[in-house]
C-alpha cells in the first residue's frame, strides 16, 4: 500500500539514485527536474484534452444533446483530433500587428498557467516544489499572466482584441482582490503559506467547514479570475466575437485554450488544497483522491457553465468591489475573533 | 553564496535586469518600453530570491510586475491619441538629465563605499515570512500603519478626483 502511494516519488528517486552513481549531484538535480517537469507537461496536456472532452460531453447531456460522438468510443477522440488539426494549420500573423509581442503572448499565458502547479501538492511530497511561499507564490505567477493577455489584446491590432484585453484586466485585477483576502483566513488558521503544512493542518476538519464564506469568496473570485461563465466577458462571443485572441490562428490559438483550461484545473486543484483536505481521503492512493477531488469541482464550474448566463460589465466590477471584498474582510475578521484566546477559553469551559 | 550555479544565476539576472531597464528609456514604442519595465521587475524577483528573500520576491511579483506594470499598461493603452503614436516623449531635456543622473550615481556611489557590508555568511534559510510578519505588525507598527492610512488617504482622493459630478 506504501508502495503504491508513493509510486511516483519512488520512481523519481530511484533515479536520482541510479545517476547518482556516475554524475555530479547538481546535474543530476538538473536532470531530475526537467524528466518532473517533462511528466508534468505530458499530463497537463492530456488532462486538458479530457477536460474538453468532459466539458463537451457534459454540457451536451445537459441541453439534451449527445454531444461530440463520431471519433472514437464515446467521442473520447475528438480533442485528439482538433489538436491534430489545429497544429497543421497555418500559422496566420496580421500584417499590422507587433510580431514579437504577438507571438509571446501566448507564451507567457501558458507558461504562467503551468508554473502555478509547481507548488501544487498531488500527493504526500509530491510537489514540484514544496516552496514556504507556496500559495503567495501560486497567486503572484498567475497575476503575471495577465499581461500575456493584454500583450495579445494590444499586438493583434484589432479593436475587438483590445477590447477583450481591456475587459480581461479590468475583471482580473478587480477579483484578485477577493481571492487574495479569501486566503487570508485558511492562512491565518494554519500560520503558514506553505502548501503541504496548509494540507496537513486539514487532516482532522476540512478548512471548507471552517471557512465556508472563505470557500465560496474563493470559488465565486476564481471563476472570474479564468474568465469562466457566468464572468466570460473578457471573450463573450455575442459582442466582442472572441475578446483578445480573435486574430490568432493555428497552434498560438490551441495555446490559449490549453492555457485556459489549466487555469480552471487549477483554480479547482487550489481550492481542494485550501478547503478540500488536498489529497487526503481513506483507502484509495492520496494522487487518485487528489484528481477525483479537482475533477469534481471541475465539474460544478461545467455545471454552473450550462446553467447561468452572462453578467454585465457593471454587475461584474459592482459585485466584485461592494460584496465580495466586503464579505472577504468580514471573514477575515470572523477568523481573527476565532482565533483570540479569550475565544478560546469559551470554547474550552464550554466544552466542559 | 560561492555556489558556482548561484553567481551563475546572479550573471543572468543582472545582465537581463540591466539591458531591459536601459530598453525601457532607449525604445521609442511606450508600450514596448512598459513591457521592458515589467522583464526588469521580474529580474528582481529573481536576484530576491538569490538572497533568500522569497516572501519579498512574490510580493515583488505580485505589486509590481502583477498590478502596477497592469494599471501602467492599462493607463498607456486608454489615453493613446491619434497625435502621439505611442511614443516616448521627445528627449530634448538631455542637459538636465544627464545632470541629475550623475548626482544620483555620485550620491549612490559614497553611500555604497561608505556601508560596511556584511561580509559573513546569510543567515540560515529559516522561514523568514514569519520574522517579517513579527516585526511590521510588533515593532514596526506605527510605521506600517502610518503608510496603511496614507494610502487609504491616496485612495479616497483619487476617487474624488474622479468622480464626475
Amino acid at each position: 500500500m506504501e508502495v503504491i502511494n508513493n509510486i511516483f516519488v519512488i520512481i523519481r528517486d530511484v533515479i536520482a539514485v541510479m545517476l547518482g552513481f556516475f554524475l555530479p549531484p547538481t546535474l543530476v538535480e538538473a536532470i531530475i527536474a526537467v524528466l518532473v517537469i517533462s511528466v508534468f507537461l505530458g499530463f497537463m496536456t492530456v488532462n486538458v484534452m479530457m477536460q474538453v472532452w468532459a466539458e463537451r460531453k457534459t454540457i451536451a447531456y445537459m441541453q439534451d444533446r449527445f454531444g461530440p460522438n463520431r471519433v472514437g468510443p464515446f467521442g473520447l477522440m475528438q480533442s485528439v483530433a482538433d489538436a491534430v488539426k489545429l497544429l497543421t494549420k497555418e500559422d496566420i500573423i496580421p500584417t499590422h500587428a507587433d510580431k514579437w509581442v504577438f507571438r509571446l503572448g501566448p507564451i507567457i499565458v501558458v507558461s504562467t498557467a503551468l508554473m502555478v502547479y509547481g507548488v501544487m501538492p498531488f500527493g504526500d511530497g509530491m510537489v514540484i516544489a514544496d516552496l514556504n511561499i507556496g500559495i503567495l507564490f501560486a497567486i503572484s505567477i498567475a497575476s503575471i499572466g495577465t499581461i500575456g493577455f493584454l500583450m495579445s489584446g494590444w499586438s493583434s491590432n484589432n479593436k475587438y482584441a483590445l477590447l477583450g484585453a481591456m475587459r480581461a484586466v479590468a475583471q482580473m485585477v478587480s477579483y484578485e482582490i477577493p481571492l487574495v483576502l479569501s486566503i487570508i483566513g485558511v492562512v491565518m488558521l494554519v500560520g503558514s503559506l506553505q502548501m503541504s503544512e496548509i494540507v496537513k493542518a486539514q487532516s482532522g476538519l476540512w478548512f471548507v467547514i471552517w471557512q465556508p464564506l472563505g470557500f465560496v469568496i474563493f470559488f465565486i473570485a476564481g471563476l472570474a479570475e479564468i474568465n469562466r461563465t457566468p464572468f466570460d466577458m473578457v471573450e463573450a462571443d455575442s459582442e466582442i466575437v472572441a475578446g483578445y485572441f480573435i486574430e490568432y490562428s493555428g497552434m498560438r490559438f490551441a495555446v490559449f485554450y490549453l492555457a485556459e483550461y489549466m487555469s480552471a484545473f487549477a483554480s479547482a486543484a487550489i481550492a481542494v488544497t485550501l478547503f478540500f483536505g488536498g489529497w487526503q481521503g481513506p483507502l484509495l492512493p492520496p494522487y487518485i483522491w487528489f484528481l477525483l477531488k479537482v475533477w469534481l469541482i471541475f465539474f460544478v464550474m461545467i455545471w454552473i457553465r450550462a446553467t447561468l448566463p452572462r453578467v454585465r460589465v457593471d454587475q461584474l466590477m459592482g459585485f466584485a468591489w461592494k460584496v465580495l471584498i466586503p464579505l472577504a474582510l468580514l471573514n477575515i475578521f470572523l477568523t481573527g475573533a476565532i482565533l483570540q484566546p479569550w475565544y478560546q477559553g469559551l470554547v474550552q469551559g464550554l466544552a466542559k | 553564496m560561492n555556489d558556482p550555479v548561484v553567481i551563475l544565476a546572479f550573471a543572468v539576472l543582472a545582465i537581463v535586469m540591466l539591458v531591459s531597464a536601459a530598453a525601457v528609456v532607449l525604445l521609442r514604442n511606450i508600450v514596448h518600453c512598459a513591457l521592458f519595465l515589467a522583464l526588469s521587475f521580474l529580474s528582481v524577483a529573481g536576484i530576491y530570491i538569490l538572497l533568500n528573500a522569497e516572501f519579498l520576491a512574490a510580493v515583488q511579483i505580485l505589486i509590481y510586475a502583477g498590478a502596477v506594470m497592469i494599471l501602467l499598461l492599462f493607463a498607456i493603452m486608454l489615453t493613446q491619441r491619434a497625435g502621439a503614436i505611442a511614443e516616448n516623449p521627445p528627449n530634448n531635456q538631455v542637459g538636465m538629465a544627464a545632470v541629475v543622473a550623475v548626482a544620483l550615481f555620485g550620491l549612490l556611489a559614497l553611500v555604497l563605499s561608505g556601508t560596511s557590508w556584511l561580509t559573513g555568511a546569510p543567515a540560515a534559510t529559516q522561514p523568514n515570512t514569519e520574522a517579517l510578519g513579527r516585526a511590521l505588525f510588533e515593532y514596526y507598527v506605527l510605521p506600517f500603519e502610518i503608510a496603511s492610512v496614507l494610502l487609504l488617504v491616496a485612495m479616497i482622493g483619487a476617487i474624488v478626483i474622479a468622480r464626475e459630478d
